[in-house]
């Protein structure tokens, strides 16, 4: 028996269109747009200016607090403007606008990484590259890595893991990247393990990408303290509470965080970033992206520079196909739609979704026939469909002591309701207003 | 404030619609489930016992299952266009469930009449005066049913034999049902082994080769299509399985101690509705709890009361009475019975 969390999910169709597909460079593109507010937390403070020449991987935007992250310019060039752009939440964001120079080799140069397996650096040394780095998980929260490194003497960690679930259907990028750097990922397990001083990490893999697994496998068979977990493919056991659940059956407490049950976890794409960062001294710039879609000519997986904006990608598969209704920026069960392709690529986009007419549009709501599907596939063993009541009808506070903030907005509720009914939608917004209410009462 | 935050909500998503690019919250695709599926699903499942009522009653069968149905329909209809003037949902299938298994808890017998009355009831009264689908408070086939029960029980009570009329149209020669046979017999004074002879044996009872009401006859054919809508997911088995074994459990109980007064379990669980309460009356979405421990605390409640009414009451039945009585708590077991949250059983620590 595979492992997996026993509470609720859900299996949709899986959809990896690009799971056979090699990792492509992109084009370095003329111009980024590197918006500011790339992670959770505070965004970070401009340190550039106008018409200011920025070499690459240099510090354009500082940290601005302990949760926040630097940015570094993915290209050499020069600063045109500093410009407020709409990013993937839909809300206008300040940007740092850089044309790239033409002329300058380091933008085009393709550089051989050979694998490196010596760590020399000391643990404090590596806590500190990974916030000058401006490493931030890279599953999608994009909460940055230092603060999650950061343990305290009286918190006590034993675990780390490491999440190479892609539960997401469509999505390739991490899989991809297990296949193509999996030497290279071991490495970074071990540098993690080293910073943090525990002897056991495991790479939780679902079942469905037996390639990886076999090669990951392969990979840390030199070193027992890593160890490689298949689980049962089932959404949405990505989700860190979930996947803790599923390989070491631990329940992070509500409210809590996975500190508190002494794990520590960690995305494949962000381990690798730590393995560049690490050895070769490579800040984060640069992010492997799917780009996906039943209807595209080429869909593919590409290595893209942060701050390239999406129609760049579009292009290089072909373009926009006719009849396409929906643009996601994720994957199709948490990604969010945006409204045309000048969003860029940030740190936190794992895919790029484009959806045809037929699936694209959503159904009439009907009444609900409380069929108890929303329960029964809730992973946190909520009541969507008496949440999304309370939510509707205005009674926040009955909502929040019904643990409405503990939802992890995975949409299994919405996927499966027989009557169509937008569920999550209420539910987010019933948490936006329990927290706005919660905030005004302290 | 609030409220107007909900305006605005409520606009943003219309105007939305209009774009050509469509910006939605995720998750941005859906399951192929639909509620129009499930009712379907419940139809063919039920299917089997609708063949087994025209093979053992038969073209009255039809005439009555048909006149329920469509009178269902109608009555749905009518009161959606001109009494609450909303808009009409009868494609859904959900009146064509209900007028389904309203006929299946009817005797075939009965005047059309009392059917249309049933419909009528079922439809007007416990579904469309709560709010229509899904608002419901009590299962409407079974509201018109016991309704029917309680005005009519003469002609209720009156039940065809079985296959010797299939072909014809004229009224039946009355039989009369297992439990009740047992019933009366019991309270003149009989013991269960001189009634052995009057009752149909297990197998006959299995298979529906007895008196009763038009889709309660046969076991067999019931427990097939229950299985079906288990593989399809459209209930799950805690209240069937529930239902028929706390009935075994309760009427073992009282046949092991006596087995001259009180009938075996088997006859039991396969006579009455037993089956065609468990798997379909009982497990109807609407009106049943949402939570699994809720469920098993509901198929408990309509197991005790049916064995109590059976053994103890004045019907010799007594499923759709327990059906409706633990109907009225499905709210309250809501309220009690919630799901497990994750990650309470810990005290959270907040870093």
């Amino acid at each position: 028996m595979l492992k997996t969390f026993p509470k609720g999910g859900i299996h949709p169709a899986e959809n990896k269109i690009t799971s056979s597909k090699a990792i492509q460079r992109m084009p370095v593109p003329k111009v980024v747009y590197v918006p500011i507010a790339q992670h959770i937390g505070i965004p970070s403070e401009i340190i550039v200016d106008r018409k200011d020449k920025v070499e690459m991987g240099q510090v354009i935007a500082k940290s601005g607090g302990f949760v926040s992250s630097n940015i570094h310019t993915p290209v050499a060039g020069t600063v045109t403007k500093l410009d407020m752009i709409v990013d993937s939440s839909g809300y206008k964001k300040q940007c740092i606008v850089i044309r790239t120079d033409q002329k300058n080799e380091s933008n085009f140069e393709v550089k051989e990484y050979p694998l490196l397996q010596e760590i020399t650096m000391s643990s404090e040394g590596i806590l500190k590259r990974v916030l000058d780095h401006g490493i931030v998980g890279l599953g999608g929260a994009t909460f940055p890595s230092h603060v999650k490194l950061n343990v305290k003497e009286s918190q006590h960690i034993d675990c780390l893991i490491i999440n190479g679930v892609e539960c997401e259907p469509y999505l390739t990028a991490d899989h991809r990247l297990m296949l193509e750097k999996a030497d290279e990922i071991i490495v970074g397990v071990q540098i993690l393990l080293k910073a943090l001083h525990i002897d056991k990490a495991v790479i939780g893999i679902e079942n469905n990408k037996k390639d990886a697994i076999k090669v990951l496998k392969q990979a840390c068979l030199h070193d027992p303290r890593i160890k490689v977990a298949a689980l049962k493919v089932k959404y949405p056991q990505g989700s860190e509470k979930q996947l803790i659940k599923s390989i070491l059956n631990r329940e992070v407490p509500k409210g809590g965080l996975p500190l508190d049950v002494g794990v520590i976890v960690h995305n494949v794409g962000t381990i690798f970033a730590i393995y560049q960062a690490i050895q070769y001294d490579i800040p984060l710039m640069e992010r492997v992206v799917t780009i996906t879609g039943k209807k595209l000519d080429h869909p593919a997986n590409f290595w893209v520079k942060i701050g390239t904006p999406i129609k760049d990608l579009v292009e290089e598969v072909g373009g926009i196909p006719e009849g396409t209704r929906k643009i996601v920026n994720g994957g199709p069960m948490m990604g969010k739609a945006i409204k045309n392709t000048d969003v860029p690529v940030t740190k936190g986009t794992s895919g790029i979704l484009i959806i045809s007419e037929s699936e694209a549009s959503r159904q009439e709501s009907k009444n609900c026939i409380r069929c108890s599907n929303c329960v029964f596939v809730c992973p946190m063993g909520l009541e969507p469909h008496l949440l999304m009541n309370l939510s509707e009808k205005g009674f926040y506070e009955r909502a929040e002591s019904e643990d409405i903030m503990t939802c992890i907005e995975c949409g299994s509720c919405s996927f499966v309701c027989p009557s169509h009914r937008p569920l999550l939608d209420y539910i987010r917004f019933g948490k936006d207003i329990v927290k706005k209410l919660q905030t005004a009462k302290n | 404030m609030v409220k107007t935050l909900l305006k605005n909500y409520k606009q943003l998503k219309i105007d939305m619609a209009d774009e050509k690019i469509i910006i939605s919250a995720s998750p941005h695709v859906h399951s192929d489930r639909t509620s129009k599926r499930i009712m379907y699903d419940v139809l063919i499942a039920l299917t089997p016992a609708f063949l087994v009522s025209l093979y053992l009653f038969g073209i009255s069968a039809l005439i009555m299952t048909s006149v329920a149905v469509i009178s269902c329909i109608v009555f749905e209809y009518l009161i959606q266009k001109y009494v609450l003037k909303t808009t009409i949902t009868v494609s859904d299938g959900s009146a064509l469930l209900t007028g389904i298994l309203l006929a299946f808890n009817l005797p075939s017998t009965l005047p059309l009449w009392m059917v249309i009355i049933g419909s009528l009831v079922a439809i007007g009264i416990a579904k469309m005066s709560f709010g229509g689908l899904g608002f419901n408070i009590f299962n409407p086939a079974l509201v018109g049913r016991v309704f029917l029960l309680i005005s009519f029980p003469v002609q209720m009570t009156s039940w065809p034999l079985p296959v010797v009329n299939n072909t014809s149209l004229v009224d039946a020669v009355s039989g009369e049902t297992t439990l009740g046979i047992i019933k009366e017999g019991l309270m003149y004074g009989e013991t269960m082994s001189t009634l052995a002879d009057k009752i149909p044996t297990i197998m006959e009872l299995f298979l529906g080769v007895t008196s009763g009401s038009a889709g309660e006859m046969s076991g067999l054919a019931l427990i097939i299509g229950g299985i079906y809508l288990l593989i399809r997911k459209v209930i799950t088995y805690h209240i069937p399985v529930t239902i028929l074994a706390t009935m075994a459990v309760m009427t073992g109980i009282f046949w092991f101690v006596d087995p001259q007064h009180y009938a075996n379990p088997l006859i039991h669980l396969l006579s009455g509705g037993a089956i065609l309460g468990a798997f379909y009356m009982a497990t109807d979405l609407v009106t049943s709890p949402m939570t699994k421990k809720g469920m098993v605390i509901f198929s408990i409640g309509i197991a005790v009361i049916t064995v109590v009414i059976r053994l103890f009451g004045a019907y010799p039945e007594g499923i759709s009475f327990a059906i409706i009585i633990m109907n009225a708590f499905v709210p309250m077991i809501d309220t009690y019975f919630k799901p497990k949250r994750f990650g309470s059983k810990i005290k959270a620590k907040f870093v």
